[in-house]
């Protein structure tokens, strides 16, 4: 077997999963083997998942480290797995956020924390596999299959109302996945095979059905995103959730609505996405300023931050579906190469940010049990490394230069400019917005006099949350400086793509 | 066909089986009249015995070209070998389970298997029926046996009222069913399934018919509506579905265990011989009755089974919602829907076995773990079953990768294949719905503290075959081809 032909993918999606089926074996009574064996399997599936990245063929846009077997030969449904400049870094970011989910659960969790430990792990390779299916109904199996443990993770480990915030979590998104399948069983009668590149090549493909099958996707991934108005379960799901839950459903959770817009809805059905471009944009544009403007008022450090979620990725959809506009304003595709990739580098921004800024919720949480804002003040006196941590992820969060935050969003702007000079406006609010909910959030909880005798009594954060918030200051500010290796990645795919959806397939 | 001069023996051979049952069966019935209590494993074994060897003897006798028999009255064929082989299995897997149960609620009798083997034989008797009176006496032998069965506990009023109205509601439906066919009879002359299928053949909707079929039309549409209620009836779609909750509510566990599950095949076989291969022409027609049932089936069922505070009725409901989806496979009239249909008849009787396996489980002597409470904290008292019932519960509700995943995914497909896309899109919504009352069951076992902490005691084979059948659910969804396409390949062979 060459190194080419090695199944990487398959690897990496099911050594979680074994993983997480031997941490059940090995039960609560074994709490510290438990740890040490979950924290194995995270960090050997990060290893395993580095080699997409350096062996990662930069110039090609074509998928790579494919595998490809027949499963259900009766309905031409196969085991295919890729990954292209897209996928590849939400892989990486999602074996990166597992390892931190498992060092933060590390001592936290108390209540059966191998079916804890279990669960994350299971979902890590779904989650993967989510991300490297190229088969319509693997990647629905995967995509359906991860709410399983996250219903799980939220309504065991959860806060007082986690029932009522999984049950809406699961129900939600199952309403939404649903329509999708109808959609894919729609393009296999069209095509005979549910192979995803196969949807991409359907031609001629009619307008309305196109809108039809558009908006079935819109409902499987605006919930996901989630975009206004149906995002009303991530405030709850997110507020509800154990730390680890709620870093996994921010960081890579919400990307996969994001990516499914990219694989699916704009190459599959250009001309809709184009004739309904309006409507995307302005349900982002909503998000961004509407959503900032409810996170201001927010009295819960995690209903902010859900909040701030919502709005940072309404600048993901945004940079998606101006490219429409920048076709028939320029006939060129410059300007909506650089939004998309915008885009792009806001969902890994984003999953970096808003992990951090949620761990940092949770190591509060961890010693005053409160999550509302009015429960501290002058934390900084208290705890300073903690407080200079959290400060670094709040101004990443409004997009300072020099962090991650402001690469994604200022290449949308960029982009923006050049379809409709409204759009970049009402999108550059958010810079005020963001630092407005973010910065003041800040001021209540870090700074200022020590408020009340729960914050003088609290211990600053020991070497294991030191190392996690370090590994992702590390990744923030690296981002922030040098985004290069990351776009060189995303590069050829999203000009592959962007030549793709400007051809109609009408 | 001529008229037979003379008698003819005909060839026994395709039917062994059918005739190894009812022997075993009628064996049983004197070897247990010989028992004591103690000796009652015997009869138990012997059951076990009798399945395992019309198993073998299906085995044996398969062949991939279908042949006939008695005058053409009984078929054996590929599609119900396999239906055959799963009544089988299922009804195993319903003895392993119900024995403890009986055994503590003093219903371990001969009675309990020997009808459960009666009920097998007509069921048998039913898959292969390849003429309108065979499939009417298998039919009439297993409602029979399943009346019986429903008052096996005779004290108990709720038993008692429940088979009476299961009898008296099931005894309507067989008159509808009975007067449907004697209609198809008038117009086409025979009994047989293949003349009624050439006859079907000249149906022409809004010409006249030809000379030899006077009235034809009317007649054949005529019979079709009470042969199809017959039919809704035995599945259970609404508005024939009356009987399912108060009869699974009311009959033993044990019972509802084989109510719930073997028979759902052997309606699926009735389904197959009298609309696929009998009317297969009337398809146009047909189609749109069973569009109505099935829209009705999947709203009623997995609306009402929200309300429901016990476990066994609201399974019953999801029955009735189940029976929906199953008929969107067989409404495009194509082999390919036909055998999601089967497949999704197949996988249904699995999860409906280990579903009340699980209450049977949690039900100790003198208490019914039928309550939706009973599940409380069940991931406490014992995470490998909490998890067994999870798999069983997803599966239920169609999540991957579970196999009742797969089977939504089939018949949707045969609904979108037929052009109904708006029927699928109702469908999955319908299944939305139906996923909120299962997760209530994950909710109470996973999220809730236990009421109580009595441990779980089954003997190991209930255990052991429990724990397959839910991992199974599991195994079928991450390799549901080789089910799927043993189920594409027998259907229609006969």
């Amino acid at each position: 077997m060459t190194p080419a032909d090695f199944p990487l993918l398959s690897l990496v999606i099911w050594l979680p999963i074994l993983g997480g089926l031997l941490v059940l074996a090995l039960s609560d009574k074994y709490a510290q083997g438990v740890r040490v064996l979950s924290l194995i399997f995270a960090l050997l599936t990060f290893v395993l998942t580095l080699p997409l990245y350096t062996r990662f063929d930069m110039a090609g846009a074509e998928m790579q480290f494919v595998e490809l077997i027949p499963w259900i030969t009766t309905f031409n449904i196969h085991y295919h797995l890729g990954v292209d400049g897209i996928s590849m870094p939400l892989i990486l970011l999602t074996s990166f956020s597992t390892v931190l989910v498992v060092l933060a659960g590390w001592r936290v969790i108390e209540y059966k924390l191998a079916q804890y430990m279990a669960a994350f792990l299971v979902m890590e390779g779904l989650m993967i596999g989510v991300f490297a299916a190229l088969d319509a109904v693997l990647f629905y199996v995967f995509w359906e299959a991860m709410l399983i443990p996250m219903f799980l993770i939220i309504g065991i480990w959860g806060g007082q109302r986690r029932v009522y915030a999984t049950i809406k979590f699961f129900l939600y998104t199952f309403l939404g996945s649903v329509l999708m399948l109808i959609a894919f069983l729609y393009l296999h009668y069209r095509t005979d095979s549910f192979a995803i590149l196969d949807f991409h090549q359907i031609q001629p493909f009619d307008l309305n059905a196109q809108i039809l099958v558009f908006l079935a996707f819109l409902a499987a991934f605006a919930v996901k995103v989630p975009m206004w108005p149906v995002h009303t379960w991530l405030p709850d799901a997110h507020v509800e959730a154990p730390t680890g839950g709620s870093v996994i459903l921010a960081a890579i959770m919400l990307k996969m609505g994001a990516y499914g817009f990219l694989r699916f809805s704009l190459p599959i059905t250009p001309d809709a996405s184009a004739a309904l471009d309006w409507l995307m944009i302005t349900l982002s544009l909503v998000a961004v300023v509407y959503i900032g403007l409810v996170a201001l008022v927010q009295e819960d450090m995690k209903k902010l931050i859900a909040y701030s979620s919502i709005s940072h990725m309404g600048f993901v959809t945004l940079g998606f579906f101006i490219a429409f506009d920048i076709f028939r304003n320029t006939g060129g595709m410059q300007g909506a190469a650089l939004g998309v990739e915008g885009g792009l580098i806001q969902m890994l921004s984003h999953g970096f940010v808003s992990g951090a800024l949620f761990l940092c919720v949770g190591v509060m949480y961890d010693r005053v049990h409160s999550r509302n804002i009015s429960d501290y003040g002058g934390v900084v006196n208290t705890m300073p490394v903690f407080a200079s941590f959290m400060v670094l992820f709040a101004l990443a969060n409004t997009g300072l230069p020099g962090t991650s935050g402001f690469v994604g969003e200022f290449m949308v702007i960029l982009s923006a400019i050049k379809a409709n000079f409204w759009y970049a406006a009402l999108a550059a609010t958010t810079l005020i917005l963001g630092a407005a909910y973010t910065l003041w959030m800040v001021k209540r909880v870090i700074f200022g006099a020590v408020a009340n005798k729960n914050v003088a009594a609290l211990k600053d954060i020991n070497p294991r949350e030191f190392l996690i918030l370090a590994l992702l200051a590390a990744a923030v500010l690296g981002m922030g400086l040098w985004p290069k290796p990351v776009t060189d990645v995303m590069h050829p795919t999203v000009q592959h793509l962007l030549e793709h959806i400007s051809q109609t397939k009408l | 066909m001529n008229a037979v001069t003379h008698f003819v023996t005909p060839d026994f051979l395709p039917a062994a089986p059918e005739m190894f049952v009812l022997g075993m069966a009628c064996l049983i019935l004197v070897v247990d009249a010989y028992l004591s209590q103690n000796q009652r494993w015997i009869t138990y074994t012997l059951s076990q015995l009798t399945l395992l060897g019309a198993a073998l003897l299906t085995l044996m006798l398969h062949q991939t070209e279908p042949s006939l028999t008695f005058n053409d009255s009984f078929i054996r064929d590929a599609m119900g070998g396999v239906l055959k082989l799963f009544i089988y299995l299922v009804t195993g897997l319903v003895f392993i389970y119900s024995r403890e149960y009986l055994k503590s609620r003093d219903l371990y009798r001969g009675e309990y298997f020997v009808l459960a083997l009666l009920a097998v034989l007509g069921m048998m008797v039913l898959v292969s029926a390849h003429s309108l009176l065979t499939l009417y006496l298998g039919l009439e032998l297993l409602s029979l046996s399943l009346y019986s069965m429903v008052a096996l506990q005779r004290d108990s009023a709720v038993a008692s009222e429940a088979a009476m109205k299961y009898f008296v509601l099931g005894a309507i439906a067989s008159g509808m069913l009975l007067y449907g066919m004697s209609i198809l009879y008038g117009v086409t002359g025979s009994l047989d399934l293949a003349s009624i299928s050439r006859g079907a053949a000249l149906f022409t909707p809004g010409e006249a018919m030809p000379a030899e079929m006077p009235g034809g039309n009317t007649l054949f549409i005529f019979g079709l509506v009470f042969v199809i209620i017959g039919i809704a009836f035995k599945l259970g779609a609404v508005p024939f579905h009356m009987w399912i909750p108060d009869v699974y509510h009311g009959a033993p566990t044990a019972v509802t265990l084989f109510l719930g599950s073997a028979p759902k095949i052997a309606a699926f076989a009735m389904l197959m011989r009298l609309l696929a291969e009998g009317l297969g022409a009337l398809h146009g027609e047909w189609q749109t009755m069973l569009i109505i049932l099935s829209v009705l089936s999947m709203a009623a069922g997995n609306l009402i089974a929200i309300a429901q505070g016990n476990i066994k009725r609201m399974l019953a409901y999801s029955t009735i919602a189940h029976v929906g989806f199953l008929l969107l496979g067989i409404l495009n009239g194509t082999l390919s829907g036909y055998g999601a249909a089967m497949f999704y008849t197949l996988v249904y009787t699995l999860m409906s076995a280990g579903g009340f396996g699980m209450i049977l489980l949690l039900s100790r002597a003198g208490f019914e773990a039928d309550r939706l409470e009973d599940f409380k904290g069940l991931n406490q008292r014992s995470p490998w079953y909490a998890f067994m019932m999870l798999l069983l519960m997803f599966s239920m509700a169609g999540v991957p990768p579970t196999v009742g995943f797969f089977a939504k995914l089939v018949v949707l497909q045969a609904a979108v294949e037929a052009g109904l896309v708006w029927l699928a899109a109702f469908a999955v919504l319908m299944s939305v719905i139906g996923a909120y009352y299962y997760l209530r069951i994950i909710k109470l076992m996973y999220f809730d503290k236990a009421g109580h902490d009595a441990p779980l005691v089954a003997p190991r084979d209930m255990r052991i075959a429990l724990s397959l059948n839910s991992l199974g659910m599991l195994a079928l969804g991450l390799f549901p081809g080789a089910l799927l396409a043993l189920c594409s390949r027998v259907v229609g062979t006969g």
